[in-house]
């Protein structure tokens, strides 16, 4: 299906779980084609980066569940950052491991997980919807009950996938899209790529299948579909056009790159460089 | 590549003097003395220097990544693979001392990179909590402060990332062997757990760590100063491990 076509199966205030990671790999494809349509009032569930930004700026988020946001490259995400100060929307702000406990008890129909980590930090103070949970074993140590993070629908990206929705990557790091998806309802996978099904294992080990069809709606072929963040091995960061990105005034960006469709956003990207 | 730095002063015609950042990395490589076969998580640029030199020296067992997802020896040949899932996984099985940065800390050690001012509607957005919650209750966690100053050694942070030891009863993996700034080395070997003065860089008078300080730091009698690096270290700082200088850029002089 095309970007439109599974956003269009996407709802105003859903719970959406968007994957990669910071400014690797993320679905950036799928999400200018968010910011194409009228969706709006989302729950973001997201370890996040531009993905994060782009919908703040364009004020598509009622809350946010993230345990950071950034560009890496450029630690502090301009647009993340000038929408919090603006309180533009709720946030629920947990740790890295308690986020990705979320995932797996969402993915495994689990109400919660136990993680020790949270305990003692503000998180529990920012979040007072938390609970804990105590070992009934001797240990009887205490944890944090991380809720499972469950979603409606998941966005990913990925190097390769089959039309069957059998998705691949091929760079150093899974992150945690498999999860993403696991634990959505409906989960659309964009790719640089659609190969068949024969190809993916061709010159590639098996263990590089990470997202398998069951767990898959929707593939999206989308060459170039994570830009302006990384997309390893088939390329890097584009680190003067995320730049670019960091310190345009949104209203001048979205209307220079974000007008148009995903070709005239290629288009416009070529006319910079 | 950095021009600052000229490859003259080389220590073989004697040691030409050493620079505060070059202390620096030799404050922050002993965090990871002794440590054994554990991953080495440095963030920052001197904290890296200070890890790799540990890795080259002291410490030969330690792990250390390429920053991504492989595990890398000292000549960056792949060893391993620990992407974030795994990376995480590490982090709670506690075999790993992870030095992390810090836009605040407190007396106790609560550290904050989240955010400065109110949570719900923060003056300055900064990261985010990140791992600062399960570093700091799973495994060792130091923190580094390139320019110490009372906006950063506050009173009290505003939001709790990193835990701090009086937050952190009954947390049985909870430790905070260091803190490393530009003036000096800071510990918690007080009875009631908070931050002393361990050691100051050569240079740095306890009236100025004093200033710079937004709490009543514990000063013992006698202070100890930062040890001098040896002729070999110097050598595998400047020649092999940083040769472009990127230290002088976290700390000048």
């Amino acid at each position: 299906m095309s970007a439109d076509e599974a956003v269009s199966r996407l709802r105003s205030g859903m719970t959406l779980g968007i994957g990669g990671w910071g400014s690797r790999r993320k679905p950036m494809a799928l999400v200018r084609a968010l910011l194409r349509s009228e969706v709006t009032d989302l729950t973001v569930v997201s370890y996040g980066g531009p993905d994060v930004g782009m919908l703040a700026a364009a004020g598509r988020i009622r809350k946010l569940v993230t345990a950071f946001v950034t560009l890496d490259s450029i630690p502090l995400e301009p647009h993340y950052r000038a929408a919090r100060e603006r309180g533009a929307f709720e946030l629920t702000e947990v740790d890295e491991a308690m986020f990705m406990w979320g995932l797996h008890a969402a993915a495994n129909r689990l109400p919660f997980l136990p993680v020790r980590a949270g305990l003692g930090s503000d998180v529990m103070r920012v979040n007072p919807g938390l609970r804990t949970v105590t070992s009934p074993y001797e240990d009887q140590e205490t944890f944090v009950a991380m809720p499972a993070l469950r979603l409606d629908a998941a966005l990913v990206h990925v190097n390769r996938a089959d039309r069957l929705g059998n998705g691949q990557y091929l760079g150093p790091d899974p992150y945690f899209d498999d999860l993403f998806c696991e634990a959505a309802d409906a989960a659309y996978v964009s790719c640089e790529q659609v190969v068949d099904t024969a190809e993916l294992t061709k010159a590639a080990a098996p263990q590089t299948l990470l997202l398998k069809r069951h767990t898959v709606t929707g593939v999206i072929e989308a060459p170039n579909g994570a830009h302006f963040t990384s997309c390893a091995p088939d390329y890097g960061r584009d680190e003067a056009f995320q730049k670019r990105y960091a310190t345009t005034p949104w209203p001048e960006f979205a209307a220079r790159f974000l007008a148009g469709d995903e070709q005239a956003y290629r288009s416009a990207v070529g006319e910079e460089s | 590549m950095s021009e600052g730095w000229s490859g003259s002063a080389s220590v073989s015609g004697g040691v030409s003097e050493v620079t505060r950042a070059e202390y620096c990395v030799i404050a922050c490589a002993e965090a990871w003395r002794g440590a054994g076969e554990i991953l080495a998580s440095p963030m920052g640029l001197i904290p890296s220097v200070g890890a790799r030199l540990a890795r080259h020296t002291f410490a030969p067992d330690l792990l250390l990544t390429d920053g991504e997802a492989l595990l890398v020896g000292p000549d960056g040949t792949v060893e391993g693979w620990l992407p974030y899932r795994q990376h995480l996984a590490l982090v709670t099985g506690g075999r790993r001392h992870v030095m992390m940065g810090a836009s605040q800390i407190d007396r106790f050690g609560n550290q904050n990179i989240s955010c400065i001012g109110d949570w719900a509607k923060p003056t300055r957005q900064l990261l985010g909590v990140r791992g600062a919650p399960v570093n700091t209750l799973n495994n060792p966690t130091s923190y580094w402060v390139p320019r110490h100053s009372r906006r950063v050694f506050v009173e009290r942070v505003d939001m709790v990332c990193g835990v701090g030891y009086d937050r952190a009863a009954g947390a049985r993996h909870h430790r905070i062997p260091r803190v490393v700034s530009d003036l000096g080395v800071f510990d918690f070997a007080t009875p009631d757990r908070s931050m002393r003065l361990a050691s100051l860089h050569p240079g740095v008078s306890v009236e100025q760590v004093r200033e710079a300080t937004g709490f009543g730091l514990v000063v013992p009698d006698e202070v100890s100063r930062t040890r001098e690096p040896t002729a070999g270290e110097l050598r595998l700082i400047r020649e092999v491990i940083d040769p472009g200088n990127t230290r002088a850029r976290e700390v000048a002089g």
